[in-house]
């Protein structure tokens, strides 16, 4: 049975473990009908050129996790940003973990999706927000929209800032042979609120896990939102991340991207701008080798006048792995005054990796400035030979370059302490330790 | 008085296309509608030898299993293949052995499309072959040419004299099932151009095709193949235009460029097509099929202008086969009211040292559409590869839209590869300059956009240069409000 079979069938064995009354649960039976309809993209698609769901489709993952599945602090400390204290909401297997976990409602919401779902208290802003940005059309989005049961919930309400960054972890124990993940994310910043989140996910096995998950943020306006993807997976852990941005006016949305790691990652990251003035950034630095693969699928809707948009992917492309930058800015007719910048710089380090980027605007506004770039080069010889002629040894002078080569993404990092983690995980990544203190 | 812009508009909206008339001459057309039987008579009406006749059959048989591709972003009705006439000659004697022999009615319309015979043979120095309704009427400086080896006159020519070189080209670097357009094409083509330029010999003056679709309700599917032989060089020219009708008229052309080890093919087009009236009623389909193979160390430089045509569907590329090879494209592509063009470039790197540019410029005004599409493609083996792309955009009214579609993929870790692109709009700030010296709007217009495609008009060679900013002009007059 393939998978798309398997997961229609086990939609049924999944409405017997929650509340089919409850209005969300229309949204779940409308996007099983749709994901019934367009089954997993291929690559006849525009979308999905470069990118193929098909081996993944062969593999018997299995849909719901045991029950449970404890892991001790102490083994996956390394995974969380421990230097500071953060919130944590933790998954294991799919399974919130509240061991691990540290949640609050002290002012502001930091807490499970099933909860949302349930709880009445929370019914106002699940019917306000839940399913209102993510795809109604997307194959994978609507497969998660059914399926939407567990992830993170967060709710900032007016003018509150929450003390500390919230971490999601989400972590695979490899207990059973293969499993396939969908969490779902909610996250609403209301007026002049401000959140910082650092996402990630984490297999500790060898054993092939796949993630499909849909993350929702709504910023209202003068919101500030900073929201941090470390993608470091482990070589058989595949990721399809989908984000969806509503952002209004004067709002601020920052998106980093950390991709190192994962056998096949695919990021569908989309903003919406419904409002004047807003900022949206979203900034990326993957560096791959093996044969790992990571697509990029950017799209910023600039619906209103006067928005920017600012978009910056590094990537540094080693061994038989494979990369994919499409980004796609659409200015509407009215939005007059938008300024909209792209950037997707990369290096080859290898023959046998390859690079497949498209830069793509469409646009109806002609009072704009918009832009893309895009290269694809080398590291440069002249500069390895200043700093071999100095003392510097070869692998250590090509890391220090393509460090530097990276590091304008890192600069608007805000967070010092996860700065230096992602400064370290660069340094492994091209197995070096740079000189100097990160 | 100071010109107003109200003014300007008013202008515009009333302005005709200029090239928009229809020339009286009796014409041999075919019935409408396309089977093998219309297949096998265009053929016959060539007198082409049985295996041109096979080769066409084949394409027309792959044709039938294809269907129309819908990628593009473009919005059209489709053509009905079967209301289409695939062949209209011109009904006069097929050959010509001086001026004296056309049909003075013929050549009067050369006159008003301002390429009368005599004069460009005079003057411009350039050869002239003429497709009207798909039918080459004439060559001339065929003789000049003949003494220096140079083969050029119509592809039936080329099939009946020099069959062992269209036998050997014709098809390899379009294939019969390349797209949908191409098989058609090689199906029912009903003449076109060729050339062959010898070994070694530097062709002495432009070559030039002018394309016209006089008759209503035809299709016009012409075939191009120039071949430039080792060490040579042709600076090969193409303009079109149609009269003004209200349906919409299809033309689907395939051009075929060979230049083999270190030759040297410069292939401009002026294209000027009818656009369609300012409701977006009628114009010309433009579908049509470029591409060049460079062997080792030659070069390719596509040049076009692109103003005219209702829905444009067209990417020139080069095939870097050979080691050290180069490919260049230049594009002007204007459009206005309801026009759409989908229009760029496919740049194959293949052969080692392979160099491309891709200069282009979009220009949209009007509720017009205007797409950039390339492909920068560099293969594993493709050491050294070298790209720079630039597309840059301009906007005029707030009804248009401009986007742009680059793909780049790369295998080869040598390989440097740049794109950029931008869309602006023309700045007040530089109209205002321009007021404050006392040149008017259009004019001021008329300067900036000159100045925005100057890269690509100063590519073209000198006559066409000058034609083409006219061109540029026309098409643009007051589109800014």
């Amino acid at each position: 049975m393939d998978l798309k079979d398997k997961l229609i069938s086990s939609f049924m064995a999944f409405e017997n473990k929650v509340d089919v009354e409850h209005p969300v649960h229309d949204i779940r039976s409308e996007a099983i009908k749709n994901f019934e309809e367009k089954g997993f993209p291929s690559k006849k698609e525009e979308a999905w050129k470069y990118t193929s769901l098909r081996s993944l489709q062969k593999v018997d993952f299995s849909i719901f996790p045991k029950e449970s599945n404890t892991l001790e602090y102490k083994e996956i400390k390394k995974y969380f940003l421990h230097e500071i204290d953060t919130y944590k909401i933790v998954f294991v297997d799919g399974i919130y973990s509240s061991f691990l976990s540290e949640t609050t409602h002290d002012g502001v919401d930091i807490c499970l999706m099933s909860a949302a779902l349930t709880k009445p208290m929370y019914k106002q802003v699940i019917d306000m927000y839940f399913n209102k940005v993510a795809s109604k059309e997307e194959s994978l989005t609507t497969l998660n929209t059914a399926f939407s049961r567990e992830g993170a919930f967060i709710y900032i309400p007016k003018n509150k800032m929450p003390r500390k960054p919230v971490e999601i972890l989400h972590f695979s124990t490899g207990n059973e042979a293969s499993i396939m993940l969908q969490p779902r994310n909610l996250i609403v910043a209301e007026e002049n609120a401000e959140l910082q989140v650092i996402e990630r996910h984490q297999s500790l096995t060898s054993n092939e896990v796949l993630t499909n998950c849909v993350t929702e943020i709504f910023a209202a306006e003068r919101a500030i939102v900073d929201y941090y993807k470390i993608q470091n997976d482990a070589k058989t852990a595949s990721l399809i991340d989908n984000t969806y941005i509503d952002q209004k006016s004067n709002s601020v949305v920052k998106v980093h991207t950390f991709s190192f790691g994962g056998k096949l990652t695919r990021n569908n990251l989309n903003f919406y701008q419904n409002g004047e003035y807003i900022d949206s950034t979203m900034k990326g630095v993957t560096i791959l080798g093996y044969k790992q693969h990571v697509d990029h699928h950017t799209l910023v809707h600039h619906i209103e006048p006067n928005c920017e948009s600012h978009q910056d992917y590094k990537g540094i492309y080693g061994e038989n792995s494979t990369g994919v930058f499409n980004g796609k800015i659409i200015v509407d007719k009215i939005a007059q005054k938008t300024n909209a910048f792209q950037q997707n710089n990369n290096i080859l380090i290898s023959d046998k990796a390859t690079i497949n980027t498209k830069p793509q605007l469409e646009i109806f506004a002609d009072d704009v400035k918009c832009s893309h770039g895009c290269t694809i080069g080398q590291l440069d010889e002249e500069a390895l030979f200043y700093l071999q002629s100095r003392g510097i040894p070869k692998k250590e002078a090509r890391a220090l370059l393509m460090y530097a080569f990276a590091n304008n993404v890192l600069e608007s990092v805000r967070i010092t302490e996860l700065k230096t983690r992602i400064n370290k995980l660069i340094a492994e990544k091209l197995g070096v330790r740079l000189g100097f203190d990160l | 008085m100071a010109y107003t812009e109200e003014e300007l508009k008013k202008e515009l909206e009333t302005k005709e296309y200029e090239y928009g008339f229809y020339t009286d001459i009796e014409s041999d057309t075919f019935p409408v509608g396309l089977n093998e039987e219309i297949v096998i008579a265009i053929s016959k009406k060539k007198e082409e030898p049985e295996w041109m006749t096979a080769w066409r059959l084949e394409s027309f048989k792959a044709w039938k299993e294809m269907v129309e591709p819908e990628w593009a972003n473009v919005t059209y009705e489709k053509p009905d293949f079967q209301a289409i006439s695939y062949y209209s000659a011109p009904n006069s004697k097929p050959k010509y052995d001086s001026l004296d022999e056309v049909d003075p009615e013929l050549l009067d319309t050369f006159k008003k499309l301002g390429i009368s015979l005599d004069e460009q043979k005079k003057l411009a120095g350039v050869a002239v072959d003429i497709v009207m309704d798909s039918v080459s009427v004439a060559t001339t400086f065929k003789k000049t040419l003949a003494e220096k080896g140079i083969i050029f006159c119509s592809i039936s020519e080329a099939i009946r004299e020099h069959p062992e070189l269209v036998k050997m080209y014709i098809g390899s670097v379009v294939p019969q099932r390349d797209n949908f357009y191409a098989a058609l094409n090689s199906a029912v083509f009903s003449d076109g151009s060729f050339c062959y330029i010898p070994k070694g010999v530097r062709c002495p003056m432009e070559l030039s095709t002018y394309f016209r679709i006089n008759q209503a309700g035809t299709g016009q599917f012409e075939r191009t193949l120039v071949i430039a032989d080792e060490g040579s060089y042709v600076s090969y020219l193409e303009g079109c235009t149609a009269p003004s009708r209200d349906e919409n008229q299809l033309h689907a052309a395939v051009v075929e460029l060979i230049a083999l080890d270190n030759a040297e093919i410069k292939y401009s087009t002026v294209q000027n097509w009818y656009p369609g009236n300012k409701e977006g009623k009628g114009g010309v389909y433009n579908f049509v099929t470029k591409r060049g193979i460079c062997h080792k160390n030659a070069k390719i430089s596509w040049t076009q202008v692109e103003t005219g045509s209702a829905v444009t569907w067209k990417y020139p590329s080069c095939i870097l086969k050979g080691d050290n090879s180069i490919g260049e494209f230049y594009s002007i592509a204007v459009t206005n009211n309801h026009q759409q063009a989908d229009t760029g470039t496919k740049m194959i790197h293949i052969g080692k040292n392979t160099r491309s540019t891709i200069i282009s410029k979009g220009i949209s005004a009007g509720k017009s559409q205007n797409s950039y599409r390339g492909l920068v493609q560099v293969n594993s083996r493709a050491k050294n590869a070298r790209n720079f792309s630039q597309c840059d955009s301009l906007l005029m009214g707030n009804e248009c839209g401009a986007h742009t579609f680059p793909y780049i993929e790369v295998k080869n870790k040598t390989a440097q590869i740049e794109h950029e692109a931008t869309t602006s709009k023309i700045g007040e700030d530089q109209i205002f300059y321009c007021n404050q010296r006392g040149i008017e709007t259009e004019k001021a217009i008329a300067l900036i956009v000159n100045g925005f495609s100057k890269e690509v008009l100063n590519k073209l060679p000198m006559e066409f240069a000058v034609e083409a900013q006219k061109l540029l002009e026309i098409s643009l007059e007051g589109s800014v409000g």
